[in-house]
């Protein structure tokens, strides 16, 4: 039997309200005791005087590449930079080749995850047979071989009845439905957010409303269906206006926000750098706004990355040739950090509910996200005083598409846990499975 | 970034020979331009129009995107001072073998040219390939945003004709939204202390354009834009940019065509102007086109100087 004694450590459990200095014993990967003071003799103890530990952090919302993608990312490659970046739990998105629409491939996943994955990797099917937007996936199938939620990311669900008829199915699976919520007939040809700085670069604009029209549609069918619908990555204040409405009504809806969508606006876009680069884009001050009032205020339950890697040569094109997406593992603790509890917008308690309870109800199911007797012990150790520099050459994912290359920071994750064991610190590194 | 290149880092004057935009560019090196362009007008009607300023230096013109005047007129302008130039199309370049942008650039980056002029259907190419590159880059027109020697031949124009561009009325009309001439014009005519109208439907000019720069005033009606103008520049229609056309076809003359009753709500000597190539009955009447004070044709001409003066700044002869 081995154990493990966090000691001395700030606890930060939003499940249970814990916020105290606390110790955490582990026994063979579980959470054994939370409690002052606990003596255990037989126990390798690992003083965490100064630290924040909290429940292993959860990110829904990343893109591993494989299969089939394998230059850009893999799922190892992936798992160790969710590890670099706090995170214990990733859900990965379908949009891979061939796309994660059958048990087949949910189950190669999974198998490759657990071979080679550092940390935990959920993933997460297509809604619609090659994500084409027609025929349902084989929703049942893929979660009974360990899909979690369903969504067509990057490929918006543009045919409302079959938006429809997928809500309701899923919902007979109790599997939520992640939108990625985008009218493609309003966002054609755009590159970024259709504001100043794309009529100055001549680039061609996404509106806002190309997002919003979809939520709206969004939060309406899951009002007739009485299916759970996720938003991925909101990112207008029109959109989170319609969301706290629905949410008001009564209707399931959440939402997840993105770090780069709360932190930058599209005149911070230099020149026609690609790394700046995703969809939905960069968008206003007032759309930073609205997104920290909802995660302050609960409209919003999750804070997810949208981990996107591309090839440097990929991105080393044409503005408007080059793909859209970030990466985003590395630097979510921080810029959350930086943004949002350093300013006193909200609690350190509030942070660590987006990126635990908060994903772990979207998805709903999840057994992480908490240091409850039992559970799983996955713990992220957070150091609020650190201070770092992210260098996206040193980045763990094998792209190194950030717009966040040389950004100082202060306070971010220092190790992360995995089922009673630590696969990342800031000292060490990533450590592997096999060691 | 994954591109690895034998030159060595970008010297920084190479950086400032190019020509990327208007809008990045200096008050003074702007009046240089202009002043070297006019220098090199009179030569046009020469008998004999060659000089040596360019002798030994090579210039690659490098079109992405059909052309017929602008490409005609660098080569022209390279040519009568008496540099080498060679002109590729996209078509039969290597980029139809699937070959990077950044690539084919440092290809012809490696046979050591002095320039490269390019155009590009994508907006910022020239600035993302700038980063790369060794060689000092002339924007010949850049997707939707900038055509920077469009605008300074457009001013030697307009100075043909009056005697500064501070306080001028100019009135640019048409599709606002898609069109580089319009970004670069503004650009260049607001930092010379113009009053700018820009006029066309809404669903050609972003409410946006406003703020591009100082003293510009947006307008969706022709017979508004054109009163009291001292310069009405009309532009072409982009039928090639659109994913969806912005306007019905049929009724574009109707509402935003310059006919010859308009001219009679501009300033008496009021001149007008296009960049051509002219849609007679699109955006203006023939008689319009054929009116005397009508510069469409001076402009040409006076594309050949400024490109002259451009190319001497890229080859660092100035």
């Amino acid at each position: 039997m081995t154990k493990l004694l966090i000691k001395n450590g700030h606890v930060v459990d939003p499940d249970s309200g814990q916020d105290d200095v606390l110790d955490v014993l582990i026994e063979d990967g579980r959470i054994a005791a939370l409690d002052r003071a606990i003596e255990a003799t037989d126990a390798e103890v690992k003083d965490a005087s100064g630290l924040i530990v909290a429940p292993g952090f959860i990110d829904i919302h990343v893109h591993l590449r494989e299969p089939g993608i394998e230059h850009a990312e893999t799922i190892e490659s992936g798992a160790r930079a969710a590890a670099a970046g706090g995170f214990t739990s990733v859900c990965c998105m379908p949009n891979t080749i061939p796309v994660n629409d059958s048990p087949t491939v949910t189950s190669f996943i999974v198998e490759r995850a657990r071979r080679k994955a550092i940390v935990n990797v959920f993933p997460i099917g297509a809604v619609t047979k090659g994500s084409q937007g027609e025929q349902l996936a084989e929703i049942g199938a893929m979660k009974k071989a360990g899909a979690v939620a369903v969504s067509d990311d990057g490929l918006p669900v543009m045919n409302s009845g079959v938006m429809r008829r997928a809500m309701q199915y899923a919902s007979s699976f109790d599997m939520t439905v992640i939108d990625h919520c985008e009218d493609l007939n309003l966002s054609l040809g755009g590159d970024i957010h259709e504001g100043h700085q794309a009529t100055r670069l001549g680039l061609g604009g996404i509106p806002s409303s190309a997002e919003d029209v979809m939520v709206a549609r969004n939060a309406i069918l899951s009002e007739s269906t009485g299916a759970r619908c996720h938003i991925a990555h909101i990112s207008t204040r029109n959109s989170i206006a319609i969301v706290r409405q629905a949410r008001q009504l009564g209707i399931p809806i959440t939402c997840e926000v993105s770090p780069h969508h709360f932190t930058l606006v599209d005149t911070d876009i230099p020149g026609y750098d690609s790394n700046y680069k995703m969809r939905p884009p960069l968008r206003t001050d007032q759309d930073i706004e609205a997104a920290i009032e909802g995660l302050a205020d609960g409209v919003i339950d999750a804070i997810a990355t949208d981990h996107a890697p591309h090839t440097g040569n990929m991105k080393a094109q044409e503005f408007e040739r080059c793909p859209f997406g970030v990466t985003g593992l590395e630097t979510s603790v921080g810029l959350s950090l930086e943004r949002l509890v350093v300013p006193g917008t909200i609690s350190l308690m509030r942070m660590v509910e987006l990126f635990t309870t908060g994903p772990a109800s979207v998805i709903g199911g999840l057994m992480q996200g908490t240091l409850r007797k039992g559970a799983e012990a996955d713990i992220t150790i957070l150091d609020l005083n650190r201070a770092w520099t992210f260098d996206v050459s040193e980045s763990k994912s094998k792209s190194k598409n950030s717009p966040f290359d040389r950004r100082e920071f202060k306070g971010g994750p220092v190790e992360t846990i995995v089922h009673g064991r630590t696969v990342w610190s800031a000292e060490k590194g990533c450590i592997n499975l096999t060691e | 970034m994954a591109l690895s290149s034998f030159f060595s880092e970008r010297p920084s004057d190479l950086i400032r020979r190019s020509l990327l935009d208007i809008e990045n560019l200096a008050r003074e090196d702007l009046e240089w331009l202009l002043s070297r362009s006019q220098h090199h007008q009179p030569m046009q009607a020469e008998a004999v129009k060659k000089l040596n300023t360019l002798r030994g230096k090579t210039i690659v013109n490098l079109f992405f995107e059909s052309s017929t005047r602008t490409r005609a007129s660098f080569e022209i302008a390279a040519k009568r001072l008496d540099a080498d130039t060679i002109s590729i199309s996209a078509q039969g370049s290597s980029l139809s073998k699937g070959e990077t942008l950044v690539d084919t650039l440092n290809t012809l980056s490696a046979m050591r040219p002095d320039a490269i002029v390019m155009r590009h259907a994508a907006s910022g190419a020239p600035h993302f390939l700038s980063r790369f590159l060794p060689t000092p880059i002339v924007n010949a027109g850049d997707g939707r945003h900038e055509h920077p020697t469009q605008a300074l031949l457009d001013a030697i124009t307009i100075l043909d004709n009056k005697s500064s561009l501070d306080g001028l009325n100019v009135a640019i009309i048409g599709d606002i939204a898609h069109s580089r001439v319009a970004r670069s014009n503004v650009h260049l005519l607001s930092k010379f202390g113009a009053k700018l109208v820009l006029c066309g439907p809404a669903t050609m000019l972003s409410p946006n354009m406003a703020h591009l720069a100082e003293r510009i005033r947006l307008t969706h009606n022709i017979e508004d834009a054109v009163t009291g103008a001292d310069v009405i520049m009309m532009l072409r229609v982009q039928l090639e940019r659109q994913n969806m056309l912005p306007f019905p076809k049929n009724e574009y003359f109707q509402f935003y065509g310059l006919g010859i009753e308009h001219l009679k709500l501009a300033k008496s000597d009021a001149i007008v102007m296009h960049p051509g190539p002219i849609n007679r009955g699109r955006e203006l009447s023939s008689e319009v086109a054929d009116f005397p004070r009508s510069m469409i044709l001076n402009q040409v001409e006076n594309g050949v100087a400024v490109r002259m003066a451009v190319l001497e700044r890229a080859c660092g002869v100035s």
